[in-house]
């Protein structure tokens, strides 16, 4: 034979994870990221590169944390925080709406929402033992981190407003899930609006 | 970008004997661009005796999807060769070719010897011979690095089809969602899911090494960076401070991650020093500031900010205490910057008017080059040869990654029939 013929001898990987045929349903602790054991890689290349990636860093295999508890599973989804009290199912009570909406890239407060905002706070000031989350949302546009700083920034104002009113700050946590949670799936106006938002999630709701 | 003429062809790959897949389909679209200046190859398909994987096909999306070439289709080709010595070369002069790919597998079961032979047409000889043994189970990764050998001997460039992407998957079953953060081959198979919560993960990055990747998980209903061990599956949570513990970023040495957090009120950029865990903060703005990436040589930290109204890229030193510099200045929306391995391109997401591309700044000239259609590209990461770029996009309510060669000529989708794929990082 003619040509000049390299003899490049990989040492076969077997990268081969088996995958877990129940891992939605997988109650794994939280935290444990040792999942169904991953079949460890035992490679080694020799003659040309093997790099280019032919390594043998075998992954394991999956790793299932579950979100423990629900801060969001409440079981009224029009009342999420009915549990708290009459007044937080009463429509013609301002407690019973538990979040607030945004306009595109703000965090300001729009005055329909100024009434909602000060009912809850004159709830949290009377009732100063009783946690509140705000859970920031914003929509799909944009980029992601971005979007988690615009939710933030959104929960920030709702709490200033909160505190401004009498509400203590150790009654109020903070997360921002960015554009991670949609309360609305959906690519056009209407689906952005409702996923521009603060929640207010009340602890032991 | 003109996108009537691309022509679009699509290939559906079901993963057939991939069991390991999990039931997974993969459909890879292949918009391929102008080719009148690809270089002409040629893959003949493999000769073999029932191997489980088509390794010329593989081959040939690899070289196609690189933007360089221009990939003679099977139907056109004149015979079927599987060594130098079957073939007549005047045939495939004729037909424009300046080179082809030609080879066999042999073996069963487990497993394969594989041999391929790169051919100069006009010369009539070869350029390069390999024999390989793979494993049944390796067969596509070994068609990989043959298109990178390939990829590599024609254009002088590395090749990146035998790497690793990571990225993010949500699939929704009624309120609940199962998110998993993945690491696939470059086109999409293989997939192994490294964690999985019904709470968000997010960001993941790679180190150097590409044996760790870091990312953000709320699977404690707040955010926390933890950094993963591959191999092992191991995990270390390196930030849960109040509020933001965003976009982790691994410096070039692989020391430190660059990060967001809002601790000290709006969020600012910070560095963690990984092992000794000293923090140190680089920004010190009342606006947002997030998204930071190192440049090649560590020196500098680029990241997005919204102190000028609307989010920009700006440029520091990652020491922290230098000055803070705006880089972009077309389009009201510039963020989630990505470093060419060379230094000399960012990528990044570029909005106007409500619409988002993947657009690439020249650091030098400052000029802005638009590769993509949009409305909502994100998270643009760099081939390791920086040859191409993989993002984030949508179509409806189906996420899915694609890339785009960094002349914009070349893009490629792979939509994972199940659930939203996004935040794709290409391993280093």
């Amino acid at each position: 034979m003619k040509f000049n013929k390299t003899i490049l001898t990989l040492l076969v990987i077997t990268a081969l994870v088996g995958c877990s045929s129940d891992d939605e349903t997988d109650p794994l602790a939280a935290g444990t990221l040792n999942g169904p054991g991953g079949v460890n890689t035992d490679a080694s290349t020799s003659g040309l590169n093997g790099a280019g990636g032919i390594d043998g860093s075998g992954l394991n295999g999956s790793g299932v944390m579950n979100g423990a508890g629900g801060m969001n599973g409440s079981g009224n989804s029009k009342y999420p925080n009915a549990a708290i009290g009459p007044e937080f199912s009463d429509p013609r009570n301002p407690l019973s709406k538990s979040i607030i909406y945004f306009s595109l890239d703000s965090s300001e407060i729009q005055a329909d929402f100024v009434p909602i905002v000060a009912a809850h706070a004159q709830y949290l000031a009377a009732h100063p033992s009783q946690r509140v989350t705000l859970e920031g949302h914003g929509d799909e546009r944009g980029s992601r981190e971005y979007n988690i700083a615009l939710g933030e920034q959104r929960g920030k104002t709702v709490a200033g407003k909160l505190t401004l009113q009498g509400t203590s700050d150790s009654q109020l946590d903070n997360v921002s899930y960015g554009e991670e949670k949609p309360a609305a799936f959906g690519s056009d106006e209407s689906a952005w609006e409702q996923n521009r938002r603060v929640e207010l999630v009340y602890q032991g709701r | 970008m003109d996108v009537n003429f691309f022509k679009k062809i699509v290939m559906v790959v079901a993963l057939g004997s991939y069991s390991v897949f999990c039931h997974a389909e993969l459909t890879i679209e292949i918009n391929e661009g102008t080719v009148v200046d690809g270089i002409p190859v040629a893959v003949v398909p493999f000769a073999s005796q029932g191997a489980p994987v088509d390794i010329g096909a593989i081959i040939n999306a690899d070289l196609a999807r690189s933007g360089y070439f221009r990939m003679m289709p099977r139907g056109s080709m004149p015979s079927q060769p599987s060594s130098a010595s079957q073939v007549q070369f005047p045939q495939w002069q004729g037909l424009g070719q300046n080179y082809m790919a030609v080879g066999q597998i042999n073996g069963n079961g487990g497993q394969y010897n594989v041999q391929f032979q790169l051919l100069d047409v006009s010369k009539g000889g070869a350029m390069m011979g390999y024999q390989m043994a793979s494993s049944a189970d390796d067969l596509r990764r070994t068609a990989h690095h043959i298109a990178d050998l390939i990829f590599e001997k024609l254009t002088g460039k590395k090749g990146v089809f035998n790497g690793r992407i990571a990225y993010v998957t949500s699939d929704r079953k009624g309120k609940e969602s199962q998110h998993k953060l993945q690491v696939s081959d470059t086109d999409g198979f293989n997939p192994q899911t490294i964690a999985s919560s019904t709470q968000p993960l997010m960001s993941p990055s790679w180190s150097p090494d590409k044996k760790k990747v870091a990312y953000v998980s709320f699977e404690k209903h707040n955010a926390a960076i933890y950094v993963q061990t591959l191999a092992t599956g191991e995990r270390t949570r390196v930030a849960e401070f109040p509020g933001i513990n965003g976009a982790p970023a691994w410096s070039p040495d692989g020391s430190k991650l660059a990060l967001t957090l809002s601790k000290d009120g709006s969020p600012d950029i910070y560095t963690l020093d990984v092992s000794s865990r000293v923090l140190r903060r680089i920004t010190k703005s009342f606006s947002i500031d997030t998204e930071p990436v190192w440049s090649p040589d560590g020196n500098n930290i680029v990241f997005t900010s919204d102190r000028g109204g609307k989010p920009q890229l700006y440029i520091t030193s990652s020491q922290g205490g230098g000055e803070e510099q705006r880089i972009t200045f077309s389009g009201d929306y510039n963020a989630r910057a990505s470093f060419s391995p060379d230094g000399q391109n960012i990528a990044m997401v570029h909005g106007n008017g409500g619409d988002y591309r993947i657009a690439v700044l020249d650091v030098n000239s400052k000029g802005i080059n638009v590769l993509t259609n949009g409305p909502s590209d994100e998270s643009p990461s760099f081939a390791p040869n920086g040859s191409m770029i993989l993002y984030a996009s949508k179509k409806g309510q189906t996420g899915f990654l694609s890339a785009v060669t960094l002349d914009g000529k070349m893009q490629q989708r792979m939509v994972f029939n199940s659930g939203e794929v996004r935040e794709p990082a290409w391993a280093p």
